[in-house]
């Protein structure tokens, strides 16, 4: 009841003015009216942003959609001044990266929701969750820029030989470069931009699982981890799904970071350590400079599909998300 | 392993001293290691946040000073830093309103059946990669024009910020008491003047945090800007809105993309600035969010 | 001390008995090997001797802090093997709190400290070395609002025997445990179903099933009824009755008429009035018929009678 008096008193304040006159009335009338309509309008102008963008970028990208078709997607060659476009290198980039960073970042983002929402105390926690959370503030060309200058040179001279020679029957880990512009320095630029993310949503669903759950899991003489296993990853599966598909999502669009250290081609290698594309990052780098209107539609049918992938995991997650509402619902 | 479970499975004698038995000290282990690795993945991710601002302050604190921050090309980078802040007090100034119109929808009248709906739309438009928003302008605005703008690209910002400060917005008016609205409503105060001289009030905290946190957002984001308003150069400071901005993102794409020293080392500088900025204000939205918190669960 | 002493458990609190100096210990100090205190490891074999064997604990004097508050003070009391003890009292009197502290289902609450000692079998519950994990096993626990696991009604029984290696036989082992809880006929065709489809009494007995399924040496029982109705609260009590004897229950219960029809002996808790606060502590402990048909304390009269609020 403390917080009442200052609202208490504006609004007895407010009724006492309120001497209901018609005119008084009037204007209540339409300043309710008027205050629903602007407030609903902003509703309506965030819907129309989205679907003007879906219409603008399909639009953009007709001439091309007409002239390549579904071949756009099977197509590797990407020669602009040939007139041949061939989206197939960087949506093979695209996916590579993404699964690279989140087949690191999310095992590593829900371990560290684990150690934020179970293991670590108060104190620790209050330390550590505004850091991780600091890391996502980290603006992508900065930390792309990091990628370039410092990370690059540190794979090209230790990491990348170093697979190699351990894991150089795989293709994926081939004979390593001269320069750090790879598809491998994108894929661990993504992974530290999705770790953050995973990591708080899964923290705030640990944190979310009801004590008594895990009591009851722990009363049975289970140990930390049993209890985890066995009652906390379960119960918060679904919205764990949902915060690695958001993490897909910020992969898959990222476009400056990637542009930065992936080394600019647009043709796809079996090796990581290969310089590679992918289409946010091509996007970017040719978008200011395309040569040709066929170029530029090319580009916006890359956005396109760019578009309908990261659209329907955004559903897809928001989805999965309200039915993980109604399943906590039943588990209380 | 047979002989394991046969141990484990026999009568345990409550008598015994209470220290681990039968599979329990295997058990144990697991738990630590895995304990371990949790301990090791947070440690893991601070020590890469380290890494990388180390590296941007040691190699930024040699680019920094008073020229630097003052003077433009090819001396410094004033234009870009007052490039940067007018473009995202813009897109601020936009999106502040059209985010918390909507957060009120939301909260005051969007009702069990609306309330999805609008917030999928928020959702898809903060998942929504910022290359595309920055092709979605150029398409709408600069191709037609032909020309790239500063004003442009802060739409694009705006665009951005909308969901982040709608989101944050709405959470805060969540906690705003219900007996106050009732109050209210009890008193037979119109709904309009009850939001903005009751309910808006008491959220002005959290609607400065979620707006701070958009601009750390909006202030660092490169796609738009690059698309939309890129070709200004740094050697003079342009405030009109409709002319070419130059920005501090693009500033450093562009000299990560030249291979010249003395460009990273401006590079650096830049990011200082950028990081320094976007923490402080991160930093300043946590303590003005838990202090909102404080007063309004009071 | 009054460790032989078989018909005065509960010391009246109020009379001041003063602890023998260095009984009194916090669970956080390192175990020193102080003189006069019966050391956990050293009691391990030591008190084991002189113990009465029934006692399956021993509470010494035991105050329970949160942070600064004191929720409980000067309880001792012995729990006698295979009998059902019942702990009463009015909201707020740490009976809950106490019950908690027997398998040390506290320790994850913050601020939570303990004073004096509590025995099991003789060994201290909070020395130095103990597993809390292998105390939770022996000692099980249902808590008062059914908690099952978001998982099938099989998985929740076999979960913890799968943990604790008993994989032979699992089966028969969950159909036991559901027999013993009085809920197979109920829920043998519908094993691979969610628990959480269960009525609130059903999913009682689940968890009851679940705690017997690894076959503890106590069932700590804290309110199992109270978010129940009269029929499912019917069954959980006789459910109760058949578990006595094959293990030792202690039953925190605010409903006076479920203690006098389950306990043997019964612990009535109240709030006393120690400096400026009141704190929770135990008033008289006694066999079932004496606490609620001619109890010594006049608190425990009004309490049972109904004058107390």
């Amino acid at each position: 009841m403390s917080a009442t008096p200052p609202a208490g008193s504006a609004s007895l304040k407010l009724a006492r003015s309120n001497r209901q006159s018609p005119a008084r009335k009037r204007a209540d009338r339409f300043g309710d009216l008027a205050l629903f309509l602007i407030c609903a309008a902003a509703a309506l102008l965030a819907l129309l942003v989205i679907v003007l963008i879906a219409k603008e970028v399909i639009e953009g990208a007709q001439p091309a959609i007409s002239k390549f078709g579904l071949d756009f997607i099977t197509s590797s060659e990407w020669a602009p001044p040939l007139e041949k476009f061939g989206g197939e290198g960087v949506i093979v980039g695209t996916l590579i990266t993404s699964a690279m960073a989140l087949l690191i970042g999310a095992p590593v983002a829900i371990s560290i929701g684990i150690f934020l929402a179970l293991l670590a105390p108060t104190s620790v926690r209050n330390v550590v969750s505004p850091l991780v959370e600091m890391l996502a503030a980290i603006p992508s060309v900065i930390l792309g820029f990091w990628g370039l200058i410092i990370l690059g040179p540190v794979l090209v001279s230790t990491i990348e030989p170093f697979l190699h020679d351990t894991f150089g029957f795989i293709p994926l880990f081939g004979p390593p470069q001269t320069t750090g512009n790879s598809v491998f320095n994108a894929g661990l630029i993504l992974t530290i931009m999705v770790i953050p993310i995973i990591a708080s949503v899964s923290r705030d669903l640990f944190m979310a699982v009801p004590r008594e759950l895990q009591d009851g899991a722990a009363a049975l003489g289970s140990t930390r981890w049993e209890v985890i296993r066995g009652v906390v990853l379960p119960t918060t599966l679904s919205g764990m799904t949902a915060a690695c598909l958001l993490g897909l999502g910020r992969a898959l669009g990222e476009a400056i970071a990637v542009a930065q250290v992936i080394g600019g081609s647009t043709e796809s290698h079996l090796s990581l350590f290969e310089p590679g594309g992918t289409m946010a990052s091509l996007i970017a780098l040719q978008f200011p400079s395309a040569v040709s209107k066929m170029h530029t539609a090319s580009l916006y049918y890359l956005a396109a599909l760019l578009l309908v992938i990261g659209v329907t995991s955004n559903l897809l997650a928001s989805w999965i998300g309200s039915r993980f509402g109604n399943a906590a619902g039943v588990t209380r | 392993m047979s002989l394991f479970r046969r141990r484990a499975e026999k009568e345990f004698d409550p008598t015994q001293p209470l220290v681990a038995t039968g599979n329990l000290s295997r058990r144990h282990f697991v738990s630590r290691v895995i304990q371990f690795l949790a301990i090791a993945a947070a440690v893991a991710a601070v020590a890469v946040l380290v890494i990388v601002i180390w590296a941007v302050v040691s190699h930024g604190a040699k680019a920094i000073s008073w020229t630097f921050i003052t003077t433009g090309y090819p001396t410094g980078v004033g234009p870009y830093l007052v490039g940067t802040f007018e473009i995202v007090a813009i897109a601020t100034l936009i999106a502040m309103p059209i985010g918390v119109l909507i957060a009120l929808f939301l909260t005051e009248y969007a009702g069990r059946r609306w309330t999805r709906p609008v917030q999928l739309v928020l959702d898809v438009m903060n998942g929504l990669p910022s290359i595309l928003i920055a092709v979605f302008i150029y398409i709408l605005i600069v191709a037609p024009t032909k020309k790239q703008s500063g004003i442009a690209a802060a739409i694009a910002l705006a665009i951005i910020e909308v969901p982040l400060i709608a989101r944050g917005t709405q959470e805060v008016l969540n906690l705003v008491p219900s007996h106050q609205r009732e109050a209210a409503d009890a008193l037979g105060v119109a709904r309009w003047r009850s939001i903005l001289t009751i309910i808006l009030p008491a959220a002005v905290g959290g609607i400065v945090t979620a707006t701070l946190l958009s601009v750390a957002r909006a202030a660092g984001e490169t796609a738009p800007v690059l698309l939309i308003d890129s070709l200004a150069k740094g050697d003079s400071i342009q405030l009109n809105p409709f002319g070419q901005i130059p920005n501090v993102p693009v500033r450093i794409f562009q000299l990560s993309e030249e291979a010249n020293p003395e460009g990273f080392t401006e590079a650096w500088g830049l990011s200082l600035i950028l990081i320094a900025i976007i923490l402080a204000l991160g930093l300043s939205s946590r303590a003005l969010l838990n202090r909102s918190k404080r007063k309004m669960s009071r | 001390m009054s460790i032989d002493d078989q018909t005065f458990d509960a010391q009246p609190s109020t009379n001041g008995r003063p602890l023998a100096p260095g009984r009194v210990r916090i669970r956080t100090e390192p175990l020193p090997g102080v003189i006069g205190a019966p050391a956990a490891t050293e009691s391990a074999t030591e008190s084991h001797v002189h113990v009465a064997p029934e006692s399956v604990f021993e509470a010494d004097g035991v105050g329970i802090f949160y942070g600064k508050k004191q929720a409980l003070i000067d309880v001792s009391m012995r729990v006698r093997r295979g009998q059902v003890t019942a702990l009463i009292g009015p909201s707020g009197c740490g009976k809950t709190t106490f019950l908690r502290s027997l398998n040390r289902m506290n320790d994850s609450v913050s601020g939570f400290r303990i004073e004096g000692q509590i025995r099991y079998h003789g060994h201290d519950i909070y020395g130095t070395g103990v597993d809390t994990v292998e105390v939770r096993r022996r000692i099980g626990m249902v808590f008062q609002k059914p908690n099952p696991f978001p998982k099938s009604i099989f998985d929740n029984i076999a979960w913890a025997p799968r943990n604790l290696g008993m994989r032979s036989g699992l089966k028969e082992r969950v159909e036991k445990a559901l027999r013993g809880a009085a809920l197979w006929d109920e829920v043998k065709d519908r094993l691979k179903d969610s628990a959480m489809g269960l009525s609130g009494g059903q999913q009682q007995r689940l968890c009851i099933a679940r705690a017997i399924a690894i076959e503890p040496d106590v069932l700590l029982l804290d309110e199992p009824a109270s978010a129940l109705d009269p029929i499912a609260t019917g069954a959980i009590e006789d459910l109760i009755h058949s578990l006595k004897g094959r293990f030792t229950i202690v039953i925190v219960t605010h409903n006076m008429q479920q203690a006098a029809r389950v306990a043997d002996r019964t612990a009535f808790f109240s709030l006393e009035t120690r400096g400026e606060k009141p704190i929770g502590t135990l008033i008289e402990f006694d066999e079932t018929e004496k606490i609620f048909g001619a109890p010594r304390d006049p608190r425990t009269r009004d309490y049972v009678t109904g004058r107390f609020g």
